[in-house]
């Protein structure tokens, strides 16, 4: 069997370009792989494609800080120098932020994903009339799948359960907050950046959240033909 | 940097597709304000999917923006639902890359591809805040300037327009930039920058034109209103393609556009003559790119922009001679590289099978004939030199290669035709369909059955085509047309193998009053767009009604563009253009079609039609006896 190796690339998506969509990104990251010239492994038949896998889709109009795809290769070139390929050959607004090897039979990355963490800001003159600071607490009851929320730098840090088994999105949780006030969140009232995407570690009920890239290893370069592939 | 955009959040959370309207794409060129002294905002007035996909735009970006001290940016027809809020929200119309107002640029290019966009271009300079008529405008508005296709008879949109630039765009915007910058410095005013464009060749400035009409509503003069303005305008050409710019860094777009790969062209021109082709005349002469030009160009530009397709282009790109050794470069390179090639409509014939067989899943693509007329007699009527035995044999390799679909492209509705060729449409589709079952045995019928889809369109009428003289159907003709072919296929043995499509009939209507319209038929768009026409060439948003008002409104009866014959001494608001290829050609053509009578391509006999006074080309290649 062919050895193949799979790397999982992490990168964060800011200012205009929060304004293209999931499959926008996709096709961004196709051609950007090209362009960078990364030895990428395609299926066969008569329209090859790349084998490529995003975590979790981002809502359009949300920045993030910690997005994730997996990409098989047939060499690769070390960590540094991929994340430094695929930012030369890039556009502002996508940047890589980090490359690892992910050890063989590691689950892909949407398969993945357990939970997702985010700041929530309220656009300015959008805030609900009552304070919504102080009764922060009583949000962790309101929707199953809040591991954590809080106050940080004045705006609200939420953990939420993120992926197949379930996915709770933080508009969601504002919307039951502010329902439990008497009131509704005004148009695009919230400002939301995804800051990290987790998978669990743990096992049942003992959840261990970690980055998404925790499983990889940072790697010089690598040929299939190295014994130490995800060794 | 980022450019900060045009659009609040609110409203580009609020609309279909934002990437649309945020620029910063892959290869999209950023300039330093600083360095720049003429900024150009280049326009395709159509949706951003539509526009991307045009080559001739990103030829001209790359090749404004490899000029020192101008930047060239890209200007789209906002979709309907972001028109609406600018214009409540009273935002002005902006290019993609700065984000700045278009009233901030130099000069606001159109490019104008087909009529039926006329509307959008009335959208572009409203949404602008530029006033629609050019002498309404201050010295301080950007310069119009159109080009494109539309340019060759641009009188019903003229006086919308500061200037048109009449043919290929890389020959003479250098020096219509640098009068441009001189008269800016001398202060010479809008008025006479406009006065000297007028002596640059190629260049048309319609104010310095009057029209006037006799009693029977022809025109009866087309004059310059001052000494020095050039009674004609020569189209311009570029004579070596190989040596002209391209572009190796086209823009990569994030949303998926019509057009989502490399386009490689091959060459200009055709040499085929058909007769109701426009394209086929003013592009003469036939020009090609040397294939290692191609070759270097294709490599580069997937480099460039990590695009997964390449496809050529070209109006007939069999006729390349060097073809078959470009593809088979391509074929060789693109299977290593994992790229796809999309291949234009190509003759079909062994060799054209053979590329295709290499690059398509046969099962899943579909083979593609546009026979154009049923008969043989109307196709010799237009020249179309493709016979039935050319198609049959062609469909019948085409089945023995695995290929069960088949595409055929008619028009109906072209000069002198008869019931017999309307019939003819259903028989040909039959032959095929017939064919198939003959040559393939039930077992090895892929799908079952063949599929065979017939679409005819109507013809209209063009300029500097041999029919620019003819009648043009009426609405009801054009339909019971398409009700006889539907009757008549539904009366063949195959007919449960023959799907017939047919294209709308207001449309084609309306397309031939504006391809052969006259300055008359402003008013009408205008009022039209104030009715709120606009996307007319979206069948969605096409409202015949409120056009047919406009046209009742300004006293004007479409008929007199369409369906009334001209006669050959008749001045044609198009006259004062001259595309090289003359006026004396096209009458002898249409003379030919009327006896139903063909005249060889270019490369086997030269036809004398004009295009050889640009020096080079196809006209001054060596002829083949046995070319067809």
């Amino acid at each position: 069997m062919k050895n193949v190796m799979k790397i999982r690339i992490k990168f964060r998506k800011y200012g205009n370009l929060k304004f293209i969509g999931h499959l926008d990104v996709q096709r961004y990251f196709q051609k950007t792989v090209r362009r960078a010239g990364i030895d990428v492994a395609y299926t066969t038949g008569f329209s090859p494609h790349q084998i490529m896998s995003f975590a979790a889709p981002l809502g359009l109009g949300q920045e993030s800080n910690g997005e994730y795809l997996d990409l098989e290769v047939n060499s690769f070139a070390g960590s540094a120098e991929t994340a430094d390929a695929l930012n030369k050959c890039g556009v502002e607004g996508i940047e890589v932020l980090s490359v690892s090897v992910l050890p063989p039979g590691a689950k892909n990355a949407m398969a993945s994903v357990a939970a997702a963490s985010y700041t929530v800001r309220f656009r300015e003159g959008r805030e609900p009339d009552f304070d919504w600071r102080r009764h922060l607490e009583e949000c962790g009851s309101l929707k199953d799948g809040i591991y954590e929320l809080r106050l940080e730098k004045n705006a609200l840090y939420m953990l939420l359960k993120t992926g197949s088994a379930g996915n709770l999105k933080p508009s969601a949780v504002m919307e039951a907050y502010l329902a439990a006030h008497g009131e509704t969140l005004k148009e695009n009232a919230l400002l939301i950046t995804r800051e990290e995407t987790y998978l669990d570690l743990g096992t049942g009920e003992n959840r261990q959240l970690a980055p998404l890239d925790a499983v990889g290893k940072i790697c010089g370069a690598l040929s299939n033909q190295d014994g130490e592939i995800g060794s | 940097m980022m450019s900060k955009l045009a659009l609040p959040d609110d409203i580009l959370l609020k609309v279909e597709k934002p990437a649309r309207y945020i620029g910063g794409e892959v290869n999209a060129v950023i300039k330093n304000k600083a360095e720049v002294d003429v900024r150009i905002a280049f326009c395709f007035p159509d949706v951003y999917e539509i526009g991307m996909s045009h080559l001739g735009m990103q030829i001209l970006y790359d090749m404004f923006n490899r000029m020192d001290g101008v930047w060239c940016e890209r200007v789209y027809s906002p979709w309907v639902d972001l028109d609406a809020l600018m214009r409540k929200e009273k935002i002005p119309l902006f290019a993609l890359e700065s984000q700045d107002n278009i009233l901030d640029f130099d000069l606001l290019a159109i490019t104008i591809q087909y009529e039926m966009c006329y509307t959008n271009i009335l959208q572009i300079l409203d949404l602008s805040g530029i006033p629609f008529f050019a002498k309404e405008r201050g010295e301080d508005m950007p310069i119009v300037i159109g080009g494109g296709p539309c340019t060759y008879n641009p009188e019903p949109v003229a006086e919308f327009f500061d200037l048109f630039y009449i043919g290929e765009g890389e020959t003479r915007y250098g020096e219509l930039i640098a009068l441009y910058r001189r008269c800016r410095e001398e202060h010479t005013g809008r008025k006479e920058f406009l006065r000297r464009a007028a002596g640059i060749p190629g260049i048309y400035v319609p104010s310095f034109y009057q029209t006037s009409y006799g009693e029977d509503g022809t025109i009866s003069a087309f004059t310059p209103v001052e000494e020095g303005i050039p009674a004609t305008v020569l189209k311009e050409v570029e004579m070596d393609l190989s040596d002209a710019p391209y572009p190796l860094k086209p823009l990569v777009p994030f949303m998926r556009v019509t057009q989502d790969r490399v386009v490689l062209e091959i060459m200009r021109g055709c040499m085929r003559g058909c007769r109701f082709c426009q394209a086929g005349q003013i592009y003469r002469p036939v020009r090609e790119r040397d294939a290692d030009v191609l070759k270097q160009y294709a490599l580069e530009a997937l480099k460039n922009t990590g695009q997964e397709e390449i496809s050529l282009s070209s109006l007939s790109s069999s006729d390349h001679t060097a073809l078959p050794e470009l593809l088979n470069f391509l074929i060789e390179d693109c299977r290593k590289k994992h790229v796809n090639i999309s291949l234009p409509s190509l003759r079909i014939d062994a060799f054209s099978l053979d590329v295709m067989s290499k690059v398509q899943d046969v099962k899943k693509t579909s083979l593609t004939f546009a026979p154009e007329a049923g008969s043989q007699r109307l196709r010799d009527v237009i020249n179309k030199g493709l016979t039935e035995e050319d198609i049959l044999h062609g469909a019948s390799l085409a089945f023995l290669g695995g290929w069960t679909r088949v595409k055929l492209y008619f028009m109906l509705g072209l000069p002198t035709e008869t019931e017999e060729d309307i019939r003819g449409i259903a028989e040909l589709s039959n032959k095929i369909a017939a064919a198939f079952y003959e040559l393939v045995p039930k077992e090895k019928r892929t799908n079952g059955r063949v599929q065979i889809v017939a679409s005819t369109s109507f013809f209209v009428p063009k300029p500097f085509t041999p029919f620019q003289w003819a009648s043009q159907c009426t609405k009801e003709e054009f339909l019971d047309k398409a009700y006889a072919t539907k009757r008549a296929i539904q009366a063949q043995l195959n007919q449960k193998s023959i799907k017939y499509n047919w294209h709308e009939a207001d449309t084609s209507v309306l397309e031939g009053v504006l391809a052969r319209g006259d300055r008359r038929i402003a008013e009408v768009l205008l009022k039209v767009y104030k009715k709120g026409a606009v996307y007319d060439a979206w069948s969605e948003y096409f409202d015949n009604e409120k056009w047919m008002e406009a046209f009742a409104e300004c006293g004007i009866d479409p008929a007199f563009y369409t369906s009334r014959e001209r006669g050959t001494e008749e001045i044609l608001p198009w006259d004062f253009i001259d595309c090289g290829v003359s006026k004396a050609f096209l009458k002898r053509e249409w003379e030919k079609a009327l006896r139903g009578e063909t005249t060889s391509n270019c490369r086997k006999e030269c036809q004398g039609c004009g295009a050889a006074r640009f020096g080079g080309g196809i006209c001054y290649e060596k002829r083949d006896e046995d070319s067809d």
